[in-house]
């Protein structure tokens, strides 16, 4: 079939997208805001930061009625006032989170040297200065409690989506709800528990192992639901294709289901695993804290980044709290990885 | 013999008997020329004195092209629609009536990548300008949609108000208005004991034209339709077009539809769009008599009379 | 072709006896049984692990709980006696129990308005390209360990809160919770709110984020034609039919906020006395006492500890229910 071609001399215009003019008006108008603002704290009795966002707020609303009444007319003083409000909303969200990435970060690489990755605190004390000891010891501490505690989940996570999505038993909703209910239970009820179980009535030592099965009870509903979700997404055709070819339920879902949903159950586990990374409390009571290093999960007390960084925090000495920053500067980067690989992969799938 | 055929459906039976083959394309042939004669009937019945369209003055498009990223989904429709009168576009699946129904109050912008070129005129002026308020081009040019869409949280009173409510307009009698909107819309009877009562309790006829009502609330100068019988049955489809004539008295409406019956039933002019593969355009546009009787383009007639979409 | 005689014939043969319903089962194979087990019994792994939870938690407070009875919940004193003078040990979480309310309430009270906000932010004022970047970067913030909030919350919050509170207390300090017993303002129920309440709006924006972006687009559209700003069309409908769901997820939020630990540990003074002074520098909190008081307790209070850990698991599980009731209820309403 031979193609027609169009021949229009139209060129597609967005009239609804804000023009250049408007465009220029908005922001001599912000830079206006931006200038007025100062002006105003020094002459009125408003001071200091809180001061000068409530100016900014005032002035930036007040601009911006002004402009959408001369753009639109009345009856706009609801909705630019509600602009404003949500704009501030979500720069609310914006600050702490700048603030707190920024501040790790100043604060965290003052203490770091080569050193903190090769020494731990074993012959240090917390106020030495920074050439020595380090963080090792905490680095292992949360990379083998970490490893257990997937070691431990990840099977039973799966299953537990497996059952959710292939079985569909009669207690579906039932067991969707008791996950449910489990991501919410603190993560200082978990460590009790383990310590009430393996410390108090079965007599054990603290250990990294206690550590990993607390951590273990709070990873467990973040990576069912993620690979629940998962699951969901792999299509009944491929389900009913093994099935077809004769394949028993096992099988399909062990050489069909689960490969295909391999990538996004990597995700979940990643999840699980930055959920629980960071958590303190449980570690409190299970794994004790140590300024040695241990590779020995059993039997001996531990040390995690995580509490490593609470406990020279409370040590309330200033270097110690620079090495706590330090602390939570490798916790925030490792963290940061784990998400940032969850979402490549996570990305990834959806496409 | 008997006795089997008997056991069968006597629709069925007719059908077996009385049905070789080579006789049924010209029956089918016959049964075309018989349809483009009932709706050209259909629409000479319905005709009424028609509007001649003044310049300046109702509602108008220029050269109006639309798109959807890089696709060029409709190129070059130009239209006027004299006021008081009802327009129909038809057109099969695709062809961009739809697209083109979105441009003339301004919701085709909420498409992503959504761009349009060209002028829509209201009163003389074009509702694209920069700087045009779009919340009171859509109060002038209000929508009734496929799917009935009555607000779930409001009474249907409420409903019928909402427009107000989200424009903030004032207005001291809400009653009456309330009232006059219903009884436009053909509702009040139905529903004047209940008016506390929620939208969604009401039939999709039912709906669909509280929906309507909703639209009459603000008072528009014109009220696009977007099939909107599509999903409703035969009896409410029935009840709306009613309602629609008794609109065409006041305001300008303008109906996209699949049903080509319903165009000649209920409009006074019609157009045609069709897409051959490219953007979709206007082949022809007339008195909706003349378009379903002796339609100048070919593919108007192929389309009227069946031969495809 | 189909008048043919023989092809009819079948329908003669019609009995009018319906046949007997066949059940349709597959009798599992032996495998596929084994399969099926092991993954019910992973399934329920979850109801073993929170059974044990309470049952041990259970077992080893059970002695609190029969010495104190109520007065374990209602009481405002926390002492482990004096053997000497023979003062008898006394255990009462009153106390921390309202101050986990008190904190989590501020908390919820800044989270909420400011997670909507951004949550209709991201689906109705951002441009397309921010969508994605602004969700990723709150789903970081629910990431961030909860040390690393305290620690913020401590050196870089509180001197800021501080300022704020001073003023809240001088322009509106006629208000009963905003009063002051005396100047101290540092490590109060304020301060801590607000580091819980940035701990939550990633969860409550998240859940609020998600429900309104299944508000149907022809609603939003209805309002639009009938002339609404984005703000009318937003009261109109988003907000009606967004409101469980937000409910849903400030509940969600508020069970987070009362389980919260170190954070709170960190920027908030424990103290056993009831305090709705929020400005002032005493408040509680069940999670932060068992931190606190676990390094330096023995058998008695140690079992006092699992007793406040077993309240605060029941509370939060509670909580969490009404949420999970709250969305299902929604859901099943259709809207």
């Amino acid at each position: 079939m031979s193609t027609t071609n169009y021949l229009f001399d139209a060129r597609p215009t967005k009239p609804w997208k804000i023009n250049r003019q408007q465009l220029a008006i908005n922001s001599i108008a912000f830079i206006v805001v931006l200038f007025l603002t100062p002006a105003v704290v020094a002459v009125s009795p408003l001071k200091g930061k809180l001061g000068a966002a409530v100016v900014l707020f005032t002035l930036a609303t007040v601009m911006n009625i002004v402009i959408s009444l001369r753009r639109q007319g009345t009856k706009t003083l609801t909705n630019s006032f509600a602009t404003s409000l949500i704009y501030t909303a979500t720069a609310l969200v914006l600050l702490p989170l700048a603030s707190l990435l920024f501040t790790v970060i100043d604060k965290g690489k003052e203490s770091i040297r080569w050193n903190t990755f090769t020494a731990d605190m074993r012959i240090t004390q917390p106020d030495a200065p920074f050439t020595e000891g380090g963080a090792l010891h905490a680095i292992v501490g949360t990379g083998i409690i970490v490893l257990i505690a997937t070691l431990i989940c990840v099977p039973i996570g799966i299953l537990t989506a497996l059952y959710l999505t292939e079985i569909k038993g009669r207690f579906e909703g039932f067991v969707r709800f008791l996950v449910q209910a489990m991501s919410g239970v603190p993560s200082i009820v978990a460590g009790l528990f383990i310590y009430t179980v393996l410390i108090v009535s079965l007599g054990l030592k603290y250990s990294g192992f206690a550590g990993a099965l607390a951590l273990s009870i709070l990873m467990l509903p973040t990576v069912a639901r993620t690979a629940e979700e998962v699951l969901k997404l792999i299509p009944n055709d491929l389900r009913e294709a093994g099935v077809a070819l004769g394949g028993t339920q096992w099988r399909t879902v062990a050489m069909v289901v689960v490969p295909a949903a391999r990538s996004g159950i990597l995700t979940a586990v990643i999840l699980g695993i930055a959920r629980v990374a960071g958590e303190t409390a449980p570690l409190i009571l299970t794994i004790l804290g140590n300024t040695e290093t241990r590779v020995n999960p059993a039997n001996v007390p531990m040390a995690a980044l995580p509490l490593y960084t609470f406990n020279l925090m409370k040590t309330g000495l200033n270097v110690a709290i620079s090495r706590a920053w330090g602390g939570a500067l490798i916790l925030l980067i490792l963290v940061l990885i784990l998400f940032v690989t969850a979402r490549l992969l996570g990305g990834r799938k959806r496409g | 013999m008997v006795e089997i055929n008997s056991k069968i459906e006597p629709a069925q039976t007719n059908e077996i008997q009385s049905e070789p083959r080579s006789k049924s394309r010209q029956e089918n042939k016959m049964q075309e020329t018989n349809q483009v004669a009932s709706l050209a009937s259909v629409a000479a019945q319905t005709s009424r004195a028609i509007n001649k369209f003044t310049p300046g003055s109702g509602f108008e498009t220029k050269n109006v092209h639309a798109w959807f990223g890089k696709h060029h989904a409709l190129a070059d429709v130009s239209l006027e629609f004299p006021s008081n009168t009802v327009t129909a576009l038809i057109g099969p699946s695709g062809c961009g009536k739809t697209t083109f129904l979105r441009t003339l109050n301004r919701m085709h912008e909420f498409i992503p990548g959504a761009a349009m070129a060209g002028q829509v005129i209201l009163d003389g002026q074009d509702i694209y300008e920069p700087g045009t308020d779009v919340t009171k081009i859509r109060l002038k040019i209000g929508m009734v949609f496929q799917k009935p869409n009555p607000f779930p949280s409001m009474t249907i009173g409420e409903n019928v108000l909402s427009g107000l409510r989200l424009a903030q307009l004032k207005r001291s009698n809400k009653e009456e208005l309330m009232e006059e909107c219903l009884t436009r819309a053909g509702l009040w009877n139905e529903v004047k004991d209940r008016l506390g009562a929620h939208g969604g309790s009401l039939s999709g006829g039912q709906q669909q034209r509280l929906c309507i009502a909703r639209a009459l609330a603000v008072k528009p100068e014109v009220l696009l339709m977007d099939e909107p019988c599509s999903a409703l049955d035969p009896g409410s489809t029935l009840r709306i077009e009613e309602t629609i004539r008794q609109l065409a008295g006041s305001i300008i409406v303008v109906i996209v539809t699949h049903n080509m019956q319903q165009a000649a039933r209920i409009s006074d002019y019609t157009g045609f769009f069709l897409s051959d593969g490219g953007p979709g355009q206007l082949i022809e546009v007339g008195t909706t008599n003349e378009i379903f009787s002796q339609p100048k383009d070919k593919r108007t007639e192929d389309y009227i009379t069946g031969r495809f979409g | 072709m189909i008048t043919s005689q023989d092809s009819l014939v079948p329908l003669t043969t019609y009995s009018g006896v319906i046949p007997e319903k066949r059940e349709l089962t597959t009798r599992p194979r032996f495998s596929d049984k084994v399969f099926r087990a092991i993954v019910t019994s992973g399934g329920f792994t979850s109801l073993i692990i929170l059974g044990l939870i309470a049952l041990f938690l259970t077992l080893q407070s059970s002695t609190v709980f029969r010495q104190f009875g109520l007065h374990f919940i209602t009481g405002f004193e926390w002492s482990q006696g004096d053997p000497e003078s023979g003062a008898p040990a006394k255990f009462g979480i009153g106390a921390m129990l309202i101050g986990t309310l008190v904190v989590s309430m501020i908390g919820l009270m800044i989270a909420l308005p400011i997670s909507v906000g951004t949550a209709l932010f991201i689906n109705y004022y951002a441009p397309d390209w921010l969508r994605k970047p602004l969700t990723i970067m709150i789903d970081l913030m629910a990431a961030i360990p909860s040390v690393i909030y305290g620690l913020w919350g401590f050196f870089i919050l509180m001197p800021h809160a501080v300022y704020w509170a001073k003023l809240l207390h001088k322009y509106l300090g006629f208000i009963p919770i905003f009063r002051m017993p005396s100047e101290i303002y540092e490590r109060s129920p304020f301060i801590a709110g607000i580091v819980v309440g940035i701990m939550i709006i990633p969860i409550i924006t998240a859940i609020t984020r998600e429900v309104f972006s299944q508000v149907p687009l022809d609603r939003v559209q209805a309002a639009y034609a009938l002339g609404a700003t984005r703000w009318t069309m937003i009261r109109a409908v988003v907000l009606p039919f967004g409101a469980s769901g937000v409910a849903g997820g400030a509940m969600l939020g508020l069970g987070r906020a009362m389980g919260e630990t170190v954070a709170i540990y960190l920027v908030l003074n424990l103290y056993f006395i009831p305090n709705f002074n929020i400005l002032f520098s005493s408040g509680g909190n069940v999670a932060s006492l068992i931190v606190s008081k676990f390094g330096e307790s023995e058998d008695f209070e140690l079992r006092a500890l699992m007793a406040a850990g077993l309240v605060l698991f029941v509370v939060t599980l509670l909580v969490n229910f009404l949420s999970d009731l709250i969305v299902k209820r929604t859901a099943r309403k259709g809207r």
